[in-house]
């Protein structure tokens, strides 16, 4: 009897956790929606801030964040890939595998603003300042740029994108590859027609969970290329050459306005923290839903992949 | 297909275009061949990335950071002289990189880091374990299949978007409820931080204890144990090794997190046990004065020394909870 | 779209901004950074005059005045704004950098010490301001306030302000060790008008239109009168500032790795002309004395 009634007391302390977090979470969320929501208008998601950035939009911050990450994941991308098929196909469980899988773990393990250090030690100082000298003429790599802020990303996604192919990769069952070997293709071939293609779906999470991440991140960026008022889109006119014409493009030297610095410039440094108090609800509204819309999707596109991998 | 003959003529009806070389039983051309140790060296250098990203951060952390010493003596990390009102001379430990008499004493920084880590992993390893074990062991289906993802949602919230609720919302919350002198103090940090913390340690947890075989559940129940005794004795004791690694990496976390603690707890560098009172951590240290410091610079050079000390911290932490990990799934292998 | 399609996409993207970056000028740009106390001014400046001269862009970043000047140092910014005189080493660093630095002055600002609307306190000397700040005065009784431990609110080490108060009124003692530092002025005086032993400091633009804080009147000494940076409709007290009866008000500065020419020069000079200097006092600011500063040399 005695240990009957412990029983269900322990488990329903247990369901209670697991509600309490829930509650939190939806605390949390809902205290920002109840701000933000009155704020969010096609005015404030179009237009750029004005009067002392207390009143108008936030478009630069928008503009910035999708720039900034779209860059990372084609930075980051190639490399996770590739750094996983090696770790998964070829290296199988060599002394250098398992180094690499250490490598990885601390990777992720490291905090982001040693990586905001680390932007600003070896990117701008070390590579932006050789690249200037090399091309002699004045400082233009050796400053905070957009390009800088997302290697510095890049890196810190690294891990995740990493991890999630190689998951995917794994999950391609072994027989695939031993028959593809049978009929005589090589180990390359295999990778790129048979196992790839399958993981695809895990290497897509991989990536919206990535971007979720970077769109997030305040800490790397904050030294390596945000702005604080900065109206201008970060687009400078590409000259086609025999044509006259130019095309606009994303200035990779160029700073930028970005949505998590921007809240979090706007709750400690905004010109009047009363009157700007709608915007940063505002913002940080914006941010959460497209960090939620991403992680929902990615969620959704795993939970989808591996119902379908068990009906297979 | 397998009795192919290389020397058979080439037009032969194939459903599926077959590449040049000729099948696995003969040695392949020295084009593909070649091709193939090209593409695996190339592999093989991006598979070195990792291992190149954190030797370079470690590399470039330590340049910086051991130029310190240069003109900083060692015993001032600690704690340096500085006169008192009475124009005497006495022992301080503060962090007042920026004056006359500059001071450099890591002291407060590293106790603030843990002032606000040690309490944010305790309330995490509560909430989030139990979590865990409700997702891993008690959880119909249909539940895990809400509980979950909402616990990765929550993962996915930014630090920044949480520090600001700290300061706008819970701050205050606080400070009505429990009366404390400082208004932004390392608690409110460590609340914050431990709503990041607790989706780690729970999907950890859940991951372990899932990890732990089936039949040893199923061993306990024929000889008489209800799900709690089964739970307590012998699937948390078996994944033992899952936890210890999750509450390590909550803490690793916990310890490198940088916008909450910015933003809540009042960043006053004092040496203090008192976790209602402001503290100051070495991330926001950094965060706070990095941007302002002249490059090569004796400050510059003491932040990424801070730097340095953080990242060795969170390194020891993860080969601590990586070799807990490998010890469990070596004793599950079974 | 196929993968492929993403993938040549992407290519297209990359390959274009390479040629972008090395076929780039560094065109008509002014960087400004540095002054949190500025950046409001700055900022303001920047807004109106893009309207005006739609061809040059002025991008405002903020950090503090150490901010600023180590940008300056480092080459990372066109001007620099500064709420405290550059200091000596720093002139120096720039030197070895081979910057040659330039003072000019183009606003005056009241610093002002703030307190809870809910304070009984009226004013404090200046001695009394800095006894506080350094830690020898700890309650608010000894100041003729209730009995309440004073929660001190700070700036980072990296604003201008911060330095100016550690000078001229903690006469360079370090500020008390449980000082809470905040990453602005707007969240001081946030944390100040949630707090009600609290004190806080900073460019009195940021304080005047806030109803939960109220700035103290300061005085030179014991026998001075307290004076109110403000005026009687609330608005800052051009006479008292040109006059420096307030004793702690100052000049705002920008510096510029040299004499400043071009984009820059014409930047300066509108800031120092009348349009500038309106919206110096619209953003509750002072304008230079008769609004006929020149540039500064040194």
């Amino acid at each position: 009897m005695k240990r009957r009634f412990v029983e269900t007391i322990a488990l329903a302390l247990l369901r209670g956790t697991a509600l309490a977090v829930l509650l939190a979470t939806a605390l949390l969320l809902g205290s920002i929606v109840k701000g933000g929501l009155g704020v969010i208008t096609w005015e404030f998601l179009a237009t750029e801030p004005t009067q002392g950035m207390t009143h108008g939009g936030i478009f630069p911050a928008i503009f910035g964040t999708v720039c900034i990450t779209l860059l990372m994941i084609v930075m980051a991308l190639p490399l996770g890939v590739c750094a996983a098929i090696y770790m998964v196909e070829y290296a199988g469980n060599s002394a250098l595998a398992r180094v690499i899988r250490a490598s990885v773990n601390n990777l992720a393990g490291v905090p982001s603003i040693v990586f905001g250090l680390f932007g600003v030690g070896f990117f701008i100082l070390f590579l932006g300042r050789s690249i200037d000298r090399v091309r002699g003429g004045g400082l233009l790599f050796g400053q905070p740029a957009m390009l800088w802020a997302a290697a510095t990303l890049a890196v810190l996604v690294l891990p995740v994108i990493i991890v999630n192919t190689a998951e995917a990769l794994n999950a391609v069952p072994r027989s695939h590859r031993e028959a593809s070997f049978a009929l005589g293709a090589t180990r390359w071939q295999t990778v790129s027609r048979v196992v790839l293609p399958q993981a695809r779906a895990g290497i897509l999470t991989g990536s919206i969970l990535s971007i979720s991440r970077g769109a997030g991140e305040t800490a790397p960026i904050l030294f390596t290329g945000c702005a604080y008022f900065l109206p201008r889109l970060p687009i400078a006119h590409l000259g086609i050459p025999f044509t006259g014409l130019s095309l606009p493009m994303v200035n990779p030297l160029d700073q930028f306005m970005e949505l998590s610095y921007h809240i979090f410039i706007m709750a400690t440094q905004s010109t009047d923290a009363t009157l700007t108090r709608p915007i940063q609800y505002g913002t940080t509204l914006v941010l959460v839903a497209l960090t939620f819309l991403l992680n929902l999707a990615a969620i959704s596109l795993r939970v989808r992949y591996r119902r379908g991998l068990e009906a297979r | 297909m397998s009795s192919e003959n290389a020397l058979e003529p080439v037009e032969k009806v194939d459903a599926a275009p077959r590449p040049a070389p000729a099948p696995a039983v003969r040695t392949r051309s020295r084009r593909s061949r070649f091709g193939e140790a090209l593409i695996e060296t190339l592999l093989r250098l991006n598979g070195l990335i990792a291992i190149a990203a954190i030797s370079l951060i470690f590399v470039f952390l330590f340049k910086e950071g051991i130029q310190a010493f240069r003109t900083i003596p060692a015993s001032h990390f600690i704690q340096s002289q500085e006169l008192d009102f009475d124009n005497v001379p006495q022992t301080v430990r503060l962090w007042q990189p920026v004056g006359q008499n500059p001071k450099y004493s890591l002291l407060p920084l590293f106790l603030g880091s843990f002032l606000v880590a040690l309490p944010a992993t305790l309330i995490a390893t509560l909430f989030g374990v139990a979590c865990g074990v409700y997702l891993a062991e008690v959880a119909g289906k249909r539940t895990r299949e809400i509980v979950k993802p909402a616990i990765e949602l929550l993962a996915g919230v930014p630090s920044v978007v949480i520090g600001f609720f700290c300061l706008a919302t819970l701050a205050t919350l606080l400070q009505n409820l429990l009366h404390t002198t400082f208004r932004l103090n390392a608690m409110v940090g460590a609340l914050g931080v431990s709503l990041v913390i607790v989706p780690v340690i729970a999907t950890m947890t859940d991951d372990a204890l899932r990890a732990v075989p089936g039949f040893l559940r199923e061993g306990a129940h024929a000889l008489g144990a209800n799900n709690w005794e089964t739970i307590t004795r012998v699937v948390i004791p078996a994944g033992a090794s899952g936890l210890v690694a999750a509450i390590l990496l909550g803490m690793g976390r916990a310890l490198g997190e940088t916008m909450i603690v910015l933003m809540a707890t009042g960043n006053a560098a004092q040496v203090t046990l008192n976790p209602f009172d402001s503290v100051r951590t070495m991330t926001a240290t950094i965060a706070a004065e990095l941007g302002s410091v002249p490059q090569g610079g004796e400050q510059y050079r003491a932040l990424f020394l801070v730097g340095a000390l953080l990242f060795t911290l969170t390194f020891i932490i993860n080969l601590v909870a990586e070799l807990a990990v490998a010890r469990m799934r070596r004793r599950l292998a079974l | 779209m196929s993968r492929r399609g993403i993938a040549a996409a992407g290519l297209v993207l990359a390959a274009g901004m390479a040629g972008l970056t090395f076929a780039m000028a560094s065109g008509d740009t002014i960087t400004v950074k540095g002054s949190d106390t500025m950046v409001i001014l700055g900022q303001r400046w920047a807004e109106e005059y893009m309207k005006e001269r739609k061809d040059v862009t002025v991008q405002v970043t903020g950090g503090g005045s150490g901010t600023g000047i180590a940008a300056l140092i480092n080459g990372t910014t066109t001007l620099a704004n500064s709420s405290r005189p550059i200091k000596a080493e720093e002139k120096d660093a720039a030197k070895k950098n081979g910057i040659d630095v330039v003072e000019i002055k183009t606003a005056m600002d009241a610093l002002a010490i703030v307190v809870n609307a809910a304070n009984p306190i009226d004013h404090l000397t200046l001695k009394q301001v800095g006894m506080i700040y350094s830690g020898y005065t700890n309650n608010w009784k000894q100041v003729g306030g209730p009995d309440k431990k004073i929660i001190r609110y700070s700036r980072e080490s990296s604003s201008g302000t911060y330095a100016y108060l550690k000078e001229n009124v903690l006469n360079n003692r370090d500020y008390a060790a449980d000082v809470q530092t905040m990453p602005g002025t707007s969240a001081v005086a946030e944390a100040v008008a949630k707090d009600p032993n609290a004190i806080g400091y900073g460019g009195v633009a940021y304080f005047a239109t806030n109803p939960k804080l109220k700035i103290l009147k300061v005085a030179k000494d014991e026998k001075s009168q307290p004076i109110s940076p403000l005026n009687a409709d609330g608005r800052p007290n051009f006479e008292v500032m040109w006059s420096q009866t307030y004793p702690i008000s100052r000049y705002l500065y920008v510096y510029s790795p040299g004499q400043p020419k071009g984009a820059a020069r014409e930047y300066l000079d509108w800031i120092l002309g009348p349009r500038g200097q309106e919206i110096v006092e619209k953003v509750e600011y002072v304008p230079m004395p008769g609004h006929a500063a020149q540039a500064a040399s040194n």
